[in-house]
């Protein structure tokens, strides 16, 4: 893969046009536990980085990640815009103006998204978040770059991880966000937060090979 | 889904357009991002105090916005908070060096969105102080959640913080005073229906007939239990009972009594409801002596009501009676 800024933003377009086609399926599993918005605001945020994209592709891998970073705080708003907006934030801080991206900087990058994430939100394994999706998959992403795996089977294994951890949601009972309000009864949920985490990495993996 | 609307993705700046053209003598809008400012802003010399959250509560901010209230109120997509950007926009239209109250409700994206907000002022040099209203007492306060959600009594911080705003109170005068209301206003809430999301276009949980979902948020969240429905005064009973019984408000003590409809309970059945309230309250020795009834922090057209009970003293009825001129509140002119 070429990790350029690129190929990274190739990778972008592909998570966007993932969430596009999953829209309503994210809507549905958001209806069930919140308000039934985690769909259409993630859309409308990947559409405007998608149309930033067009209009210009920053040159570093980072600077692309920056500006996913920005366009999602501004456009999605509800939870997931900073959360997900402080995760690319932190990412690109860490890749700084590389002008590639190898595995020590994705792996810089996955463990500062993760961090940015868990500072904003607050969010514990085990809270039925985002992050029992992204902590599994950064640990994947770390034991495959000690078997000596490439950017490409790093997602990978980091997606692969993720699709477990947000199908772990399923049994726990939320502690954070607004599904947390219901307690019990959200048992038996899949987290919206988790499915999308885990759907955006399956994305990049599928770019990277 | 049936709704007059147009592309749902417009629906909240073409409504924005139609808030402007009808109250153009309070209010102007600003767009992308979008923000609703009082048409003198910014007053100088006093603080600006600054609300929002997502669209579809209507009045509630934008027809808050005005004298005698707020400054300016942000405006998310529906049911969505507003974006720091937007909320960043607000402040500088109606900033001054008095400084500005940002007033949120305790629902993650809120806290998150305007967190992020008043760190981007404070970079500015702009004086930014923040309260979260947390006065829902269906929710359990505790670390496993993600704490009470900020609902009905939203609509009185505003009116009372806004007059004090108004009579040239400091900003740590104005934060005080919103903490005092916070630690005094609950509230608890009833669907009987679901709302439906433009841009979902179907209802946001399902609730039967003969249902009752005890224990709403503002935005059709599903409540802390679903009950069989049962006749007004049985169901005012317990309202009332969950929002006394938590302060708890006790025989003599003084308040305002807001009943509230969610967009589609029509005043004949919350007119029934709050004389129902106002005797079961006055059974407990409780002396009502304020009130607001009508839609003013609504969840589109569902079905259901809030009922939110503000422990009152001189000064927050003074304040409470001070002059207003807002789209959707306005007295004492």
């Amino acid at each position: 893969m070429a990790c350029t800024a690129d190929g990274v933003a190739a990778a972008v377009r592909a998570a966007a046009a993932v969430v596009a086609e999953h829209r309503a399926e994210l809507i549905d599993l958001d209806r069930a536990i919140g308000d039934g918005d985690h769909g259409e605001n993630l859309n409308r945020g990947f559409a405007a980085v998608v149309a930033a994209l067009d209009s210009a592709v920053p040159d570093t891998p980072g600077g692309v990640l920056k500006l996913v970073a920005t366009t999602l705080i501004s456009k999605v708003g509800g939870a997931a815009g900073p959360l997900y907006g402080t995760a690319f934030l932190r990412a690109s801080a860490k890749l700084g103006p590389a002008a590639e991206l190898d595995v020590p900087a994705l792996l810089d990058a996955l463990r500062a998204g993760l961090e940015g994430v868990q500072a904003r939100g607050k969010a514990v394994a085990g809270d039925a978040t985002m992050v029992d999706a992204l902590i599994p998959a950064v640990a994947a992403a770390e034991k495959a770059a000690g078997d000596g795996g490439d950017v490409a089977a790093l997602l990978t294994a980091a997606a692969d991880a993720a699709d477990t951890g947000a199908e772990s949601t399923v049994d726990l009972v939320p502690r954070k966000g607004r599904a947390s309000y219901l307690g019990e009864r959200a048992v038996g949920h899949l987290d919206p937060g988790a499915r999308s985490s885990a759907l955006l990495l399956r994305a990049f993996a599928e770019a990277a090979r | 889904m049936k709704k007059i609307i147009n592309d749902p993705a417009n629906v909240v700046a073409e409504s924005l357009r139609g808030l402007a053209a009808a109250h153009a003598d309070i209010l102007r809008v600003q767009y992308e991002p979008d923000v609703v400012i009082r048409a003198d802003a910014p007053v100088a010399g006093k603080v600006a105090v600054i609300s929002g959250g997502g669209s579809g509560h209507e009045p509630l901010h934008g027809g808050f916005v005005g004298q005698g209230m707020l400054a300016a109120a942000v405006p998310g997509a529906v049911f969505t908070s507003p974006t720091p950007d937007a909320v960043q926009a607000a402040v500088t239209a109606t900033t001054g060096e008095a400084g500005a109250l940002l007033i949120v409700k305790n629902y993650t994206g809120d806290v998150l969105n305007f967190e992020t907000a008043a760190e981007l002022a404070a970079a500015e040099g702009l004086e930014v102080r923040s309260v979260v209203i947390d006065d829902d007492v269906a929710v359990k306060d505790s670390t496993y959640t993600a704490g009470r959600r900020g609902v009905g009594g939203t609509v009185l911080l505003e009116k009372i913080t806004g007059a004090a705003a108004e009579r040239g109170d400091s900003l740590d005068a104005v934060t005080a005073l919103a903490q005092k209301v916070i630690g005094q206003v609950r509230s608890i809430g009833v669907a009987l229906t679901a709302p439906t999301v433009p841009h979902a276009g179907t209802p946001s949980f399902d609730l039967d007939e003969n249902e009752i979902e005890f224990g709403i948020g503002i935005h059709g969240e599903p409540g802390r239990e679903r009950i069989p429905a049962e006749p007004a005064d049985e169901l005012v009973a317990r309202m009332v009972e969950a929002v006394v019984s938590d302060l708890p408000f006790a025989s003599g003590d003084r308040v305002l009594l807001f009943t509230n409809s969610m967009g589609g309970t029509p005043l004949v059945e919350l007119y029934l409801a709050h004389g129902i309230a106002e005797r079961l309250l006055a059974d407990r020795g409780i002396v009502v002596e304020r009130r607001l009834v009508g839609p003013y922090i609504t969840s589109l057209e569902m079905q259901g009501m809030s009922l939110t009970l503000l422990k009152l003293d001189d000064e927050l009825t003074e304040l409470w009676d001070a002059p207003v001129n807002t789209a959707a509140l306005r007295w004492a002119l």
